[in-house]
């Protein structure tokens, strides 16, 4: 009988997802690359978007200029997600303008033994309960923000199920 | 002698739910009354948390599906739809066009059904019994077009990763004519029934009110945002799917109050009708799904945002792939989630009497709130 083929006997080759850019986050990867010499700030695309990569000191000040400058007036807050990456989280706003329909991530990392990041609820109040949500599941401390008490875990809860190193209880046998 | 000074009112805690008829869900709010007035609010939610996002990465890519029909129970196809053009847009995947349109016909008619569930139950809220029996009505002839299709009446799991599930059935386009005839006729039925009644206007109009700006700043989106005077609507602005073939009208209100929010809603159901009788008419016959999916996915290494309007707003999926069978993140942006930030803003200085109109009109789902 011919030996069945695992899924973890097979080779793979990961492929990378391609980049493609419209004109208009080509238009805003420009007007990125005028603005941002000074700050240390990495400007790169994935898939669909512009992405923006700054050190948690200076994400304040890059949010600031991101909102208020009428080149880009980012107004709204879409989604801030934090994505545990075992030795660092990474902490990703997705962020749109809806006067010039531009639409960009931004993303500061921190290490796991000592993530802190500054709150941006004073330039986005809409990121207040994303990051108390962050808190909650990941454990990253916002920095200024004004209420960090749990909002969908209960109080006393230990640990922070949304990170990797928390036991995911798999199937067991009945 | 009474004077101003011992005449101090004192402030009142009134606790709101989580087991109550009209917070639509497991959703508890503490108020704090001087007299009649709000002067603090505190939402509480997490009460439906089942840890969806850390589930999703436990899981196949197309068993998520059926984990997306869970979040916003009232619009199980708009939430598949966006998670399943996630994964295709990360995989590079070209669908077959009868089944765009079909997933399109499918998401209006759920949009359709989720603001005629709201519809009901903002009639409930507001003190009248009569509007959640004419609601229900038009709602229940949709639903047993999703039966007919889908095969279930709630959690569908029809839309699937590279199409839909399956075709269409063969007398699918004359009972849609037919459904939709009456369903239009119903929604003027139920327009007329509440929209201009006194005594719902003198509940709604002025109440609630919330400026463009500040629903913007609070991550309010879709037709909330829209009652506020903001046009943004992600089928025009970024158009995904097929919907740049249709012409449709974007409902805009201009007060922000909760008569705005309720009739940008029944103007949307509307333009929903609009889009799903032009897809009708256009939609040929051929293959509903692509040949290449199969079971075990493995979309490249990479990530990707993909947003889409709801019939509650703003829906984004942000997953991330390792290049494996299951996905390594997957973040989902709720709109009821940001919608329900702006509630302690809407409820403060309010009356408490309209604490329960004010909390109906931003049409929540806790579903998603929670996750």
């Amino acid at each position: 009988m011919p030996k069945r083929v695992m899924d973890k006997d097979k080779k793979l080759t990961v492929k990378e997802a391609s980049i493609c850019l419209d004109n208009r986050g080509e238009l805003l990867k420009s007007l990125l690359g005028q603005f941002f010499t000074d700050l240390v700030a990495q400007i790169g695309a994935s898939i669909d978007e512009v992405t923006l990569t700054v050190k948690p000191e200076k994400l304040l000040q890059t949010c600031k200029i991101l909102k208020e400058d009428p080149t880009f007036s980012f107004n709204y807050l879409r989604c801030l997600s934090i994505v545990d990456y075992i030795s660092r989280m990474e902490i990703v706003y997705h962020i749109y303008s809806m006067e010039n329909l531009h639409k960009m991530v931004i993303k500061t990392s921190v290490t796991e033994d000592s993530p802190k990041v500054p709150s941006v609820t004073s330039i986005w109040p809409a990121s207040n309960w994303f990051e108390r949500e962050g808190h909650d599941l990941f454990g990253v401390q916002f920095i200024g923000h004004p209420d960090l008490s749990p909002l969908l875990l209960y109080e006393g809860f230990e640990g922070y199920p949304g990170r990797k190193s928390y036991p995911f209880h798999d199937y067991d046998e009945w | 002698m009474f004077t101003d000074q011992n005449l101090d009112s004192v402030d009142m805690m009134v606790n709101m739910g989580p087991q109550h008829p009209s917070t639509h869900g497991v959703f508890r709010m503490i108020l704090w009354v001087d007299g009649e007035r709000i002067i603090k609010v505190e939402p509480h939610i997490g009460y439906l948390h089942r840890g969806s996002e850390k589930l999703c990465e436990a899981e196949l890519y197309p068993q998520i599906v059926s984990l997306f029909d869970r979040m916003d129970y009232l619009s199980n196809f708009n939430n598949e739809l966006v998670y399943c053009m996630a994964v295709e847009k990360l995989m590079e995947l070209q669908i077959p066009e009868r089944a765009e349109y079909i997933r399109i016909i499918m998401c209006e008619l759920n949009r359709i059904t989720s603001h005629l569930m709201f519809y009901g139950a903002y009639g409930l809220d507001a003190g009248a019994i009569t509007p959640v029996l004419y609601a229900f009505k038009e709602r229940e002839r949709i639903q047993s077009l999703f039966e007919a299709v889908s095969g279930a009446r709630m959690m569908h799991n029809y839309i699937n990763i590279g199409g839909v599930r399956e075709d269409l059935p063969e007398d699918f386009a004359k009972r849609l004519d037919n459904e939709l005839d009456q369903v239009k006729k119903g929604i003027d039925e139920c327009d007329q029934l509440l929209s201009k009644s006194e005594l719902f206007l003198a509940r709604t109009k002025g109440v609630g009110q919330i400026s463009g700006a500040d629903a913007l700043d609070l991550g309010m989106s879709g037709p909330n945002l829209r009652a506020s005077g903001i046009l943004d609507d992600i089928r025009v602005t970024e158009p995904y799917s097929l919907y740049q073939q249709f012409s449709f009208g974007i409902p805009v209100g201009s007060e922000g109050d909760c008569w705005d929010r309720y009739y940008v809603r029944i103007a949307e159901m509307r333009e929903s009708i609009k889009i799903i009788e032009q897809a009708i008419k256009i939609i040929e016959r051929g293959p509903v799904k692509t040949d290449s999916t199969k079971f075990l996915i493995r979309p490249p290494k990479g990530e990707v945002y993909v947003r889409a309007e709801n019939p509650r707003g703003d829906f984004g999926v942000y997953l991330i792939s390792d290049g494996s069978t299951k996905p390594y993140r997957v973040k989902v942006r709720a709109p009821s989630f940001s919608t329900l930030q702006a509630l302690p803003h809407l409820l403060i200085n309010s009356y408490l009497a309209d604490s329960v109109v004010i909390l109906g009109s931003i049409d929540i789902v806790l579903g998603e709130v929670d996750r």
